[in-house]
């Protein structure tokens, strides 16, 4: 087990750089989210550090050796693929034995290995099978054993649920969560879902055009983002960033958002000097569509609700909820509503935003404002 | 109602079905009637030929002259029959198609799992040796065959089918394992796997499709060749097809249809049933070489 | 160190094959074009004469002949084959019985030499003892088919061979074209109120652009090349009436000790076939980059 760290990588495929100076360390035992929309660079990155690609310029750390240079197979990680990738002409043991018998392990040792991972991933009676046998969720447990059966340094997951139906997919997920309890190896773990993210994470890296848009706990990811972006990937439905303009009345800010035909709302904003410098000019008001809410489920925690009429234009019932579509700041918003709550379309309605949940940005540079 | 098949939704009238097959089993006739020819001629007398109908089923089988054609019909000078020019290909078929075989295998996994800067510019070079016409090397291959003291030997027809084998092997190779899964390769990386242990362990053994298409379509066209046959062949070393026409094409003695018939079909018997045997995968290998990129 | 070494035994195992190849195709290329502008005639020399040889060859009738033979073989033999597949491939295309068989049947020409097809063709259209014969036997007295002894028709009798090996491998292209074609655009032009035949016409056949642009190609390379059906049925003659520029080059060459001219007509092979086949193989290596 070991703690890995990357210092200022720079991954280009000829004049295109795909990763722009990535930093991200995280400790022995810990479970590293790689996230981003496809084509952010994630899984090169994930390939930099298993050594199936050459990386342009910087540094990685497993433990403490720098394995620029080393091959893949020396640098002590193990690999579970987006498609698996077993070994098509192999049978399920052949496929976890395999490594063991290139680095030259004799038959004794091997099979009481195979049989080691076999029970704790209880695919014992799979081991006879040819991969095209097995179901898409036995296949994934395969690979796990594959990879489990190295006793790696760090694990790295590419997108591993990504084929898997959706009922599966949690179940899987809440398996690899107990796994990595149990074993307290640590984990890379390549995904585009943001709520793969967000349960499974100690740490979650979001990347966006090769760029590390922010780097943090999944509840710093959630509640604290650093940019519009991090703020829109993050979270289902996302965040509603609505546009407005801050303005100074009585000497105190708010922000003032256009609602239906004509009509506005305005909302007080903490007085700090960041923000002062933006007054008379736009900003993005951030609010999550859970923290806009019918005033009979607003949290009763919040230390900070404020309840403006706003503009009910269509509902759609989803079971535990019903969001509620409200025009602000020339777009649709989303509020979530209890499931029961009542609400006339084509009307103003009271909606509670819970302001201790609401975040700032710069439309100019969508960095937070603080 | 029947339920429309997947490859036709088109339903046509009774009258035009039965147009359909009159159409399809005149052409089948079309297609069967040289080699009906070949067959019944190659068994009758020389008198019967002549003097009578080509389609009509021989009267007296004889197998006279399959016997001439394959040990005693004279040849150049020789009265040997096809039989050694038959072993001539033979001898020249199997290390040829090997080697191309096995060459293309493994630049058709270099080129894709293992591609480097400039590796697209050395497939569309070897892609576009596929179509040359093989008249413009010739004199040089002569020559080289010359330097190196194979001229008019079978390892010089060896090599030449070999090297002009090349391109379409890798062309196959390479769009077979274009598709191959890259992360296999990756995850026996990983596992500790070197390049040949890779090639061996993992493309190999899911490769046999394409090693039997691309063993059929060399083995056709290097059975089948007779350009660099009649070019490059010295007196121990002609193979089938050149010995096929020097027999037919002979100026001097009597024109013995009946054996000609017979060598015909012995010269075309090995690829026949080849295509017989396996014509999926001659019919794969046709396409493949129609359709590139 | 070994992992440093591993990164180069790809570029080894690939190099063998490709050196290879740059030599005996690239390297080979170029020497013919040297030997085409050089005094060669029965071995190759170097007295360097520019493009003389080439300005020898346009003037030949020979040559000529050879060229116009090809015009007319190359066109027949292209398009006949092309309406020939496509036509057997739609036919087959109606829920066939024994689709299977029949289809062996068209196709198994192309797994036979042509020199094989040569000498089966050469005899049947022999009059003395082939088809005219036949037909006299039948009682067809007057049945006159002697085209491959008629300096004025015996390129045509290749043409027939020709078609008759290669139509089969075109019809095997279409088929694989028309199965390909998504059955929802035919059940839609159905639900439209089309016929099958205007169905063929508007909408499957325009859609098989593709499959005449690769069968032209491989024709069109097939009939420049051709030598061994003609050498097989006629020799190029009678005289000289089915001379090709794939015979000239090889007599020029080997038999009447004319090296250079020889060389110019491999060139100016090789530069008519490139010229179709690299504009091809650009736009297919384009299309399937575009797809990947």
């Amino acid at each position: 087990m070991a703690s890995l760290t990357i210092d200022n990588l720079v991954k280009s495929f000829g004049s295109v750089d795909v990763l722009k100076g990535i930093n991200l360390e995280i400790e022995d035992g810990g479970f590293l989210v790689l996230v981003g929309p496809s084509g952010c660079g994630k899984s090169t990155l994930l390939n930099c550090i298993a050594g199936l690609e050459k990386i342009t310029s910087g540094e990685i750390r497993i433990g403490d050796r720098n394995v620029e240079g080393l091959h893949p197979s020396k640098r002590d990680i193990a690999m579970v693929f987006q498609s698996y990738a077993l070994y098509p002409n192999m049978t399920v043991r052949g496929n976890i034995s395999f490594g063991m018998e290139i680095r030259g392990i004799d038959k004794v040792e091997r099979d009481k290995a195979i049989q080691e991972v076999a029970d704790m991933l209880q695919i014992g009676n799979l081991l006879d099978r040819k991969p095209s046998q097995l179901s898409g969720g036995q296949r994934q447990r395969v690979a796990m054993g594959r990879a489990l059966v190295r006793h790696p340094q760090v694990f790295l997951f590419d997108e591993p649920l990504s084929n898997l139906d959706a009922k599966l997919r949690v179940d899987m997920r809440t398996e690899i969560k107990r796994l990595h309890n149990r074993m307290a190896t640590t984990i890379v773990y390549v995904t585009h879902d943001q709520i793969e993210a967000l349960t499974l994470a100690t740490k979650i890296a979001v990347l966006e055009a090769g760029y590390l848009q922010q780097f943090g706990t999944p509840d710093e990811i959630y509640n604290d983002p650093a940019n519009m972006f991090v703020a829109d990937f993050m979270g289902s439905p996302s965040m509603n960033l609505i546009n407005g303009t801050l303005e100074q009345v009585d000497g105190s800010l708010q922000v003032r958002i256009e609602g239906h035909g004509g009509s506005s709302i305005a909302l007080p904003v903490p007085e700090t000097d960041e923000m002062r410098a933006h007054v008379g000019g736009p900003i993005v008001f951030g609010i999550r569509p859970e923290a806009m809410t019918d005033p009979d489920g607003a949290d009763r925690t919040s230390p900070h609700i404020e309840t403006r009429d706003c503009f009910i234009e269509v509902s759609q019932p989803a079971g535990s909820d019903t969001f509620a579509l409200t025009p602000l700041g020339g777009k649709e918003c989303i509020a979530r509503f209890r499931a029961d709550a009542r609400i006339e379309l084509g009307a103003f309605s009271p909606i509670s935003f819970n302001m201790a949940k609401a975040v700032y940005f710069d439309p100019a540079t969508t960095k937070r404002i603080r | 109602m029947s339920i429309p098949s997947q490859d036709n939704a088109i339903q046509s009238g009774r009258l035009m079905r039965v147009a359909i097959y009159v159409l399809l089993i005149f052409f089948v006739i079309y297609y069967l009637l040289p080699l009906w020819v070949m067959v019944s001629n190659s068994l009758k007398t020389l008198d019967e030929i002549r003097g009578g109908d080509m389609l009509a089923p021989p009267k007296d089988i004889t197998f006279e002259p399959w016997r001439q054609a394959w040990s005693q019909t004279q040849i150049g000078v020789e009265a040997t029959g096809l039989k050694p020019y038959f072993l001539n290909s033979i001898i020249m078929v199997v290390p040829a198609v090997t080697l191309s075989t096995f060459l293309g295998a493994l630049n058709g996994y270099v080129l894709t799992k293992w591609a480097f800067r400039g590796s697209n510019l050395v497939f569309g070079l070897m892609l576009l040796a596929c179509f040359i016409p093989f008249q413009i090397v010739l004199i040089p291959m002569a020559r080289i065959l010359g330097m190196l003291g194979l001229a008019g030997t079978l390892g010089g027809l060896i090599l030449v089918h070999t090297v002009y084998g090349l391109g379409f092997t890798t062309l196959f190779f390479r769009n077979y394992y274009a598709a191959f899964p890259t992360e296999l390769v990756r995850a026996a990386q990983i596992d500790g796997a070197s390049f040949f242990q890779v090639f061996w362990r993992i493309l190999v053994p899911s490769s046999g499709p394409i090693f039997v298409v691309t063993i059929i379509w060399q083995f056709t066209n290097v059975w089948n060749d007779f350009l660099f046959g009649a070019s490059f062949s010295g007196y121990e070393s002609t193979p089938i097809t050149v010995a096929l026409n020097n027999l037919v094409n002979s100026s001097t003695g009597v024109k013995e249809y009946n054996v000609h018939f017979a060598g015909a079909i012995l010269a075309a018997l090995p690829t026949l049933i080849v295509y017989i045997v396996s014509g999926r995968y001659f019919v794969r290998g046709l396409m493949a070489g129609a359709v590139k990129g | 160190m070994r992992d440093r070494l591993q990164e180069w035994v790809p570029r080894i195992v690939l190099a063998p094959s490709f050196v290879a190849v740059l030599i005996v195709v690239y390297g080979f290329i170029l020497y013919t074009g040297w030997l085409s502008m050089t005094d060669s005639r029965m071995l190759p020399n170097n007295e360097f004469i520019g493009l003389e040889n080439y300005s020898k060859l346009f003037a030949l009738k020979h040559w000529n002949i050879a060229l116009t033979n090809l015009a007319i073989f190359g066109i027949l033999y292209i398009v006949i084959s092309s309406v020939l597949g496509l036509f057997l491939a739609i036919l087959l295309d109606q829920q066939i019985r024994a689709e299977g068989f029949i289809r062996t049947v068209y196709l198994y020409p192309m797994a036979i030499s042509f020199i094989v097809t040569g000498v089966a063709w050469k005899w049947f259209l022999d009059p003395g003892i082939g088809l005219e014969n036949t037909m006299h036997q039948w009682g067809w007295e007057s049945f006159e088919f002697n085209w491959i002894k008629d300096r004025n028709y015996a390129i045509y009798t290749i043409v027939i061979a020709a078609i008759w090996q290669s139509s089969g491998y075109v019809m095997a292209m279409f088929l694989a074209g028309l199965r390909g074609v998504d059955n929802e655009i035919i059940k839609a032009a159905q639900v439209d109120g089309a016929s099958g035949f205007l169905i063929y016409r508007k909408i499957i056949i325009p859609l098989m652009r593709p499959v005449f642009l690769s069968a032209f190609v491989v024709l069109t390379h097939l009939a420049i090349k051709s030598y061994d059906l003609v050498v097989a049925m006629t020799g190029g003659g009678p005289g000289r009436a089915t001379e090709m520029p794939a015979t000239f080059m090889y007599s020029y060459t080997f038999t009447r000790n004319q090296m250079g001219v020889g060389a110019s007509s491999a060139i100016i092979m090789l530069i008519m076939i490139f010229s179709i086949i690299i504009p091809y193989l650009y736009s297919e290596i384009r299309a399937g980059g575009d797809k990947r």
